[in-house]
């Protein structure tokens, strides 16, 4: 079930890059969190310690054919498949549920709230590119906590029997909230529940960005070429708050922290870089100036964007809207704006 | 809205409801009145065989939809209102689905985020109990979420209601709680003729639609009038009269025809509405009638406790309210687990209820 892939195979531009954008998720996620502390955004969740699965995973991915499913802690996959920042950010400034970004032109559907809501959804969508002839393979992320929910199980089961071509994503990063992994998987591991639905399973380093990069394209290659699902389980560890709101004092001491953290993975694959000759030290200078700027200027977009129009609440409801609602519409209208 | 007010009925209104009233009632085509006679094909068909045409002609029309659910394909449903339509259109548009009714729903939004228009099955409303999570939080909100660009074009059918002496859980009135949920719409056809074309505008709508079947009502025949669908929105008055208004929809419907003629032997002329969309509720038809009638009795199976009868009350008095010679009545289920098939009979609203909740109505005086 395992697969032991050697990183080093990948081209040293690839590893730049991914170098590049782990350090760019990584200053913006920083920032995000300081932005809560600043009153800019009233609540977050980080990611700290899963940029090289979110990265590793979205950077294998082809988005002219594939679609993504996204949880509420995808931010580094929204980076790396290029979603504006700031429409992204929006989801944690308030603005909108979703997010304000284009889910079906950036191929990252609406963030989900809903513990693995979009599993199923992913399943539906990849049997449509299996009815409809087109190449597609859907990636819906996950965590360990999510694999819980019953229709986890469905959307196994669902997409076992279709062989549709979908990756289940799971990011197991040892905490859901304050509960740990080995009080909520029987069994200790979700990646061993692939063989009771047929589904080919592959377990991954989640810190380590090449490998967690391989191992994707392995799974997509393999949904790609009709050969049914695939379970990634990308070990990793929280290293921070479940969100802003969250006190992992209460539940875990910092002793346990450091000692079941494992590699930072962003120094994991600058240290690689440089022991490789693939960089120097000012290449990992500028990679985070860069992601510094880039992190400020999301920051100045998320300030902009300012209170969203209440007519909005009505906007999206129905496709075609019922005269009753814009009755209430109309009503809230003349009686909050007073035209 | 009072100086419309009028003892008389328009003819033009008689009329049609002389007709809708032969189509709800099932009469032979030779005793209603065609609206355009010489005219458009009509048959004589069972609810069954009209949802099962209304699909096959969706899927002969519609290269994006779909049909799954639990032995929708090689069985036909097992009310057969899918029957023959996987040999016909392929085990692709029309498939067998594992027996887990969110991932059904889960499914079909995956599917129409992928550009199809899905149409599932869940087998019976109590069935729905299990998806209600994909439902509400995400089939009714997906639109939304994401601003416009993911419509949800499903419409999900559930083969709803009492009466067939089922187990637990096979008799459900589910329509407050779906009518309850921004996002969704919610639509029970009467009769064969309604449940043709009503299914057949279901799909058309961009929005997802609950569409609810009166499973009762599957292998009663009435006359379809395949080319005049008529208004495909709003409610129908089928049956014309001045004193009082029943509002029933699915099978309560045929019963409240029947205690009509009942009441029409005591010179009491009842109006029946058939209010066909329970979202969105056709608020200016109800008012149309009960403005006419001054009365109003709601008839639902489901229990009576924040039932959709609240909802079609609230909606009369805001519009009739100066008009109305008493409080708009109720002849519901109670506020019971819907009960085993022996008790049946007790908990749907019967004939005899309805002409007390008639009764009341009319005796009724102020102060």
């Amino acid at each position: 079930m395992d697969t032991n892939l050697q990183p080093a195979a990948l081209p040293a531009e690839e590893l730049r890059e991914l170098y590049r954008l782990v350090t760019a998720v990584r200053q913006l996620d920083l920032a995000a969190i300081a932005w809560q502390r600043q009153g800019i955004i009233p609540g977050y969740a980080p990611e700290l310690g899963q940029e090289a699965a979110q990265v590793g995973s979205a950077f294998a991915m082809d988005p002219k054919h594939d679609f993504i499913f996204p949880t509420y802690r995808e931010m580094g996959v929204a980076l790396t498949l290029g979603v504006d920042m700031t429409a992204y950010m929006s989801t944690h400034k308030a603005s909108w549920h979703g997010g304000l970004y284009n889910p079906v032109q950036t191929r990252l559907a609406p963030i989900q709230a809903v513990v693995a809501g979009s599993v199923l959804h992913a399943v539906g969508w990849a049997h449509g590119q299996t009815l409809a002839g087109t190449p597609g393979v859907a990636l819906t992320y996950f965590g360990d906590g999510a694999s819980s929910q019953g229709d986890v199980h469905e959307a196994m089961n669902f997409a076992g029997i279709l062989k549709a071509p979908v990756i289940f994503f799971v990011q197991n990063n040892g905490w859901a909230i304050s509960l740990p992994t080995e009080a909520q998987v029987a069994g200790g591991t979700v990646a061993a529940r692939a063989a009771g639905y047929g589904i080919k399973a592959i377990t991954v380093d989640g810190n380590d960005a090449a490998a967690v990069v391989q191992a994707t394209r392995e799974a997509a290659a393999h949904a790609r070429t009709g050969h049914g699902p695939v379970l990634i389980e990308a070990m990793t560890y929280r290293r921070g708050p479940h969100s802003t709101s969250d006190d992992p004092g209460r539940y875990r001491s910092l002793a346990e922290e450091r000692r079941d953290e494992g590699p930072d993975p962003v120094r994991l694959l600058g240290d690689r870089l440089l022991a490789d000759g693939i960089a120097d030290s000012a290449f990992l200078d500028a990679a985070l100036q860069d992601a510094n700027a880039n992190a400020d200027r999301v920051r100045e977009g998320v300030m902009a964007l300012g209170p969203r129009p209440g007519s909005e609440m009505f906007d999206f409801v129905f496709a075609e809207p019922t005269d009753a609602l814009q009755a209430q519409a109309r009503a809230w209208r003349e009686e909050s704006e007073h035209v | 809205m009072s100086e419309q007010l009028s003892d008389t009925v328009a003819s033009s209104d008689l009329e049609a409801a002389a007709r809708n009233a032969a189509l709800a009632a099932g009469q032979e085509s030779a005793e209603a009145p065609s609206p355009e006679a010489g005219e458009g094909r009509m048959e004589h068909l069972s609810m069954q065989a009209a949802l099962n045409r209304a699909l096959a002609e969706t899927l002969a029309e519609d290269p994006r939809a779909v049909v799954l659910g639990e032995d929708v394909g090689r069985l036909g449903g097992v009310f057969r209102i899918t029957d023959g339509l996987q040999a016909r259109f392929g085990a692709e548009r029309v498939f067998d689905t594992p027996l887990a009714e969110s991932g059904i729903l889960g499914m079909s939004v995956g599917l129409a985020m992928a550009g199809f228009h899905p149409i599932p099955e869940v087998q019976f409303d109590g069935f729905a109990y299990p998806a209600i999570n994909q439902i509400v939080t995400q089939l009714a909100r997906m639109n939304y979420r994401s601003r416009g660009t993911m419509p949800m074009p499903v419409t999900l059918r559930v083969p709803s209601f009492g009466g067939i002496r089922a187990p637990e859980h096979h008799g459900e009135s589910l329509e407050a709680l779906f009518a309850h949920v921004p996002g969704l719409k919610v639509v029970s056809p009467s009769s064969p003729h309604e449940a043709y074309h009503l299914l057949k505008s279901s799909v058309a709508v961009p929005d997802p639609v609950i569409f609810m079947e009166p499973k009762c009502r599957y292998w009663q025949k009435g006359d379809v009038f395949l080319d005049d669908a008529g208004p495909l929105q709003g409610s129908k008055v089928v049956r014309p009269g001045k004193h009082v208004t029943l509002i029933a929809w699915g099978a309560m419907v045929a019963r409240c025809l029947q205690v009509a003629e009942l009441a029409a032997e005591d010179g009491i002329e009842v109006e029946v509405l058939d209010l066909r969309w329970l979202k969105p509720i056709d608020a200016e038809g109800l008012a149309a009638s009960v403005a006419r009638t001054r009365r109003a009795v709601v008839v639902h199976e489901a229990p009576l406790t924040s039932g959709l009868g609240a909802e079609v009350a609230a909606l009369i008095t805001e519009r009739c309210f100066d008009t109305l010679r008493a409080p708009v009545g109720r002849v519901t289920g109670f506020d019971v687990p819907y009960p085993s098939g022996d008790l049946e009979d007790e908990y749907i609203p019967n004939i005899d209820r309805i002409l007390f909740g008639i009764q009341r109505v009319l005796e009724y005086r102020r102060g």
